[in-house]
């Protein structure tokens, strides 16, 4: 895999700072002549990453949201988005449609679902008090 | 902050820019305040001004939608555009009747 460009963010866990993290990516990304949908399926995959990390890895203490992204030669973009906060129990139920911790928050339950269906890999990696980290991987394919 | 109509008993609300989990509380606010004011029997959510949103929208959307089953009223999404039309018909809030 040659990476071609890659970009590194840290940031508090404030939720005025989701659409500074997808506005970042999406921008980072800008180098491949992304389609308008490209850019939106990304955008909304970091911004429910984020939301989860802040939302249910440091509920409502504050912590540090990590994003390490790269671009390789033939086109793909790689996005980790890490956190050090209470990580997840069981990875497998979190990422069941509808699943929800936060009720009276009005959360949907479709962040691990929306992030499936709008990139092409997801994965997850978390433990218990280990914090959690989610890799997003989209092959840009630029056709209008 | 909201463009809202009110005329025959539906309320119409315009939302605008993006809506995630920062924004959504304070609309959610927002909303259901003039839900208990006005008491309309149809709320229309029209998004034709929401640049972006993320799964919050629908956990928006699903919560307007029993704010407005609990006074006996009915909720319709209306003007959807094509950048957000596709995280809405992943949420399969279609199957409770809101789309227009």
């Amino acid at each position: 895999m040659n990476i071609i460009n890659e970009m590194h963010l840290k940031f508090i866990s404030k939720s005025t700072n989701e659409g500074f993290a997808r506005s970042v990516v999406s921008t980072f990304i800008l180098e491949l002549d992304p389609t308008i949908n490209e850019i939106a399926d990304i955008k909304t995959a970091v911004s429910e990453a984020v939301t989860n990390s802040i939302v249910h890895g440091y509920k409502r203490e504050s912590g540090m949201i990590y994003i390490d992204a790269k671009i390789t030669q033939n086109k793909k973009v790689i996005i980790k988005i890490r956190d050090k906060g209470v990580g997840i129990e069981n990875v497998e139920k979190a990422m069941e449609p509808l699943f929800t911790t936060s009720q009276q928050e009005e959360r949907a339950g479709l962040g691990f679902t929306v992030m499936q269906s709008f990139m092409d890999n997801v994965k997850v990696k978390s433990a218990p008090n280990k914090g959690t980290t989610v890799t997003l991987e989209k092959q840009i394919i630029s056709v209008r | 902050m909201l463009d809202t109509k009110y005329k025959n008993d539906i309320l119409t609300i315009k939302l605008k820019g993006e809506i995630d989990h920062n924004s959504a509380s304070s609309l959610r606010t927002a909303i259901d305040s003039q839900i208990n004011a006005l008491r309309p029997k149809i709320l229309e959510l029209d998004f034709s001004g929401v640049g972006f949103m993320d799964s919050s929208g629908i956990g928006l959307i699903m919560g307007r939608y029993r704010s407005m089953g609990l006074i006996g009223g009915k909720i319709k999404v209306i003007n959807v555009p094509e950048n957000i039309g596709r995280i809405i018909s992943l949420s399969g809030i279609s199957a409770l009747g809101v789309l227009k």
